[in-house]
């Protein structure tokens, strides 16, 4: 493994540990709260690898003032992820707002205290979950 | 020609970003007082901020810095208050199992990106053909020096359309949920649902 | 006495700029970095900022929950309206070349993306808006002590 190659994939691998470690917070994690934020670290590597592939070396914005010649990055991912971005904020908004209504209905927002109101209320009381 | 990557300046600032990226999500997962969650939640925005205009997205850099580090975090802290504060430790059976699946999952993604071309290749198949059109089509065709707006806009019109309309949707979904809580002008501070 | 006096004075100074930072990155949008998502947010946060240090009640006084959600959809339905302009003139589906036809300096297009962005901007704004009062609006207020 030469250090080319290091250097040509590094971007990729730490967005895949980024990746992971979002990954990691929404499956381990019972607090609903904490679920979304890994969901949200998920999304953001997900912007970063996209937006590493649309880098080209040496080149610049793509905003076409600088002149004949000159080497721009592809625009193609910035616009794809800048929509994304915004659509990522409402939608998680609408996360938030079920989290806000799962509080108010149930009194907590972690995983196994809803699992175990929710096995008293179809099973009644006394029967271990 | 082929593309022999280098280490640069940029390349430099890149690394640098991508290890303060990797601490404050490690951060994240570790800490569980939920305020401090948000802020490096927030922090961790800004720095993919500074990511993206080091990579050229300058739009898109704007767009995170306004959003992520801004509103998001104002809208997270806002469902705080009216949720908790503190996370439930996490008993280590409970974790065995996602990290078990995480590795996996990120062994064969890294295993992946081997055959990926390298970061920065202006020859890469995702940088010749269609992006590049945008580039060249653009100046005589539109006409404007952005070509971000341009291709949002005018080329890709109907993804935008597409794309506004689920901002609209979330927003709605958003008032069905919680409602405005005073809307119509009737007494302030009362909730939708106990009207009904 | 008013609480927080200084975070009141710096807040007021604040808004202008923002809101003249959100126009210039609205209608500047084809020169430089920027459009209708980014100015829809700034333009947001400024409404934001303001109701996070001056209370809800006072927000409402600026803009009303039923003047956001009109504004909500139109943005919308202007953005889908230019689409149905360029239909009616002739042309394809936001194809904004017919809006100014016989045109070499491509003037409909400009016209065309003016427009969408600016519905993309309404939108984004409202919606920004609206989810604030939506998570403050059901608050308690927050005291000092709470954290």
């Amino acid at each position: 493994m030469s250090a080319e190659f290091v250097l040509g994939h590094y971007n990729y691998w730490i967005v895949v540990v980024l990746m992971m470690v979002g990954l990691y917070t929404v499956m381990s994690r019972g607090n609903l709260i904490k679920k979304l934020v890994g969901l949200n670290i998920f999304q953001t590597s997900v912007f970063l690898l996209y937006i590493s592939i649309g880098k080209v070396k040496g080149a610049t914005a793509p905003i076409e003032a600088a002149g004949e010649g000159v080497l721009y990055s592809n625009p193609l991912p910035h616009v794809l992820i800048l929509t994304a971005i915004v659509v990522g904020v409402a939608t998680m908004a609408v996360g938030l707002a079920i989290i806000v209504r799962i509080r108010e209905a149930y009194g907590t927002i972690e995983e196994d205290e809803i699992l175990a109101i929710d096995h008293k209320l179809e099973f009644g009381e006394g029967v271990n979950a | 020609m082929t593309y022999i990557p280098s280490l640069d300046m940029s390349t430099f600032v890149d690394i640098i970003l991508l290890a303060f990226l990797l601490l404050s999500a490690l951060a994240v997962v570790i800490m569980r007082h939920l305020f401090s969650v948000v802020m490096v939640g927030g922090v961790y925005s800004l720095l993919s901020a500074a990511f993206f205009v080091n990579l050229d997205a300058v739009d898109v850099a704007f767009t995170e810095a306004a959003v992520g580090a801004g509103v998001s975090t104002v809208l997270m802290l806002g469902a705080l208050m009216l949720t908790a504060r503190r996370e439930k430790p996490v008993t280590s059976q409970h974790s065995r199992l996602p990290l078990l699946a995480v590795l996996v999952t990120g062994a064969a993604l890294i295993y992946a990106t081997f055959d990926m071309p390298a970061f920065g290749d202006p020859g890469s198949p995702a940088n010749s053909y269609v992006g590049m059109d945008y580039m060249e089509r653009t100046p005589h065709e539109i006409d404007v020096p952005n070509v971000v707006t341009a291709v949002l806009a005018s080329y890709r019109g109907f993804d935008t359309l597409g794309e506004v309309v689920v901002v609209f949707a979330a927003g709605l979904g958003v008032l069905v949920l919680l409602g405005m809580g005073f809307t119509g002008g009737t007494a302030p501070g009362k909730d939708e649902e106990d009207q009904a | 006495m008013t609480p927080h006096l200084v975070l009141r004075v710096v807040t007021k100074t604040l808004i202008h700029p923002i809101i003249l930072f959100a126009f210039y990155v609205q209608f500047h949008g084809d020169f430089g970095p920027g459009g209708g998502f980014q100015a829809g947010i700034l333009f947001a946060v400024a409404f934001i900022l303001y109701g996070l240090i001056f209370g809800l009640d006072m927000l409402k006084k600026v803009i009303s929950p039923r003047a956001v959600q009109v504004l909500m959809a139109l943005g919308v339905l202007l953005y889908a309206g230019v689409g149905y302009a360029t239909l009616w003139m002739g042309g394809a589906y936001l194809d904004y070349d017919v809006l100014v036809p016989n045109d070499t300096h491509n003037a409909g297009q400009h016209y065309g993306i003016l427009a969408v962005e600016l519905g993309v901007g309404i939108t984004v704004a409202a919606v920004m808006i609206g989810l604030f009062y939506a998570f403050a609006g059901r608050n308690v207020e927050i005291s000092d002590e709470d954290w």
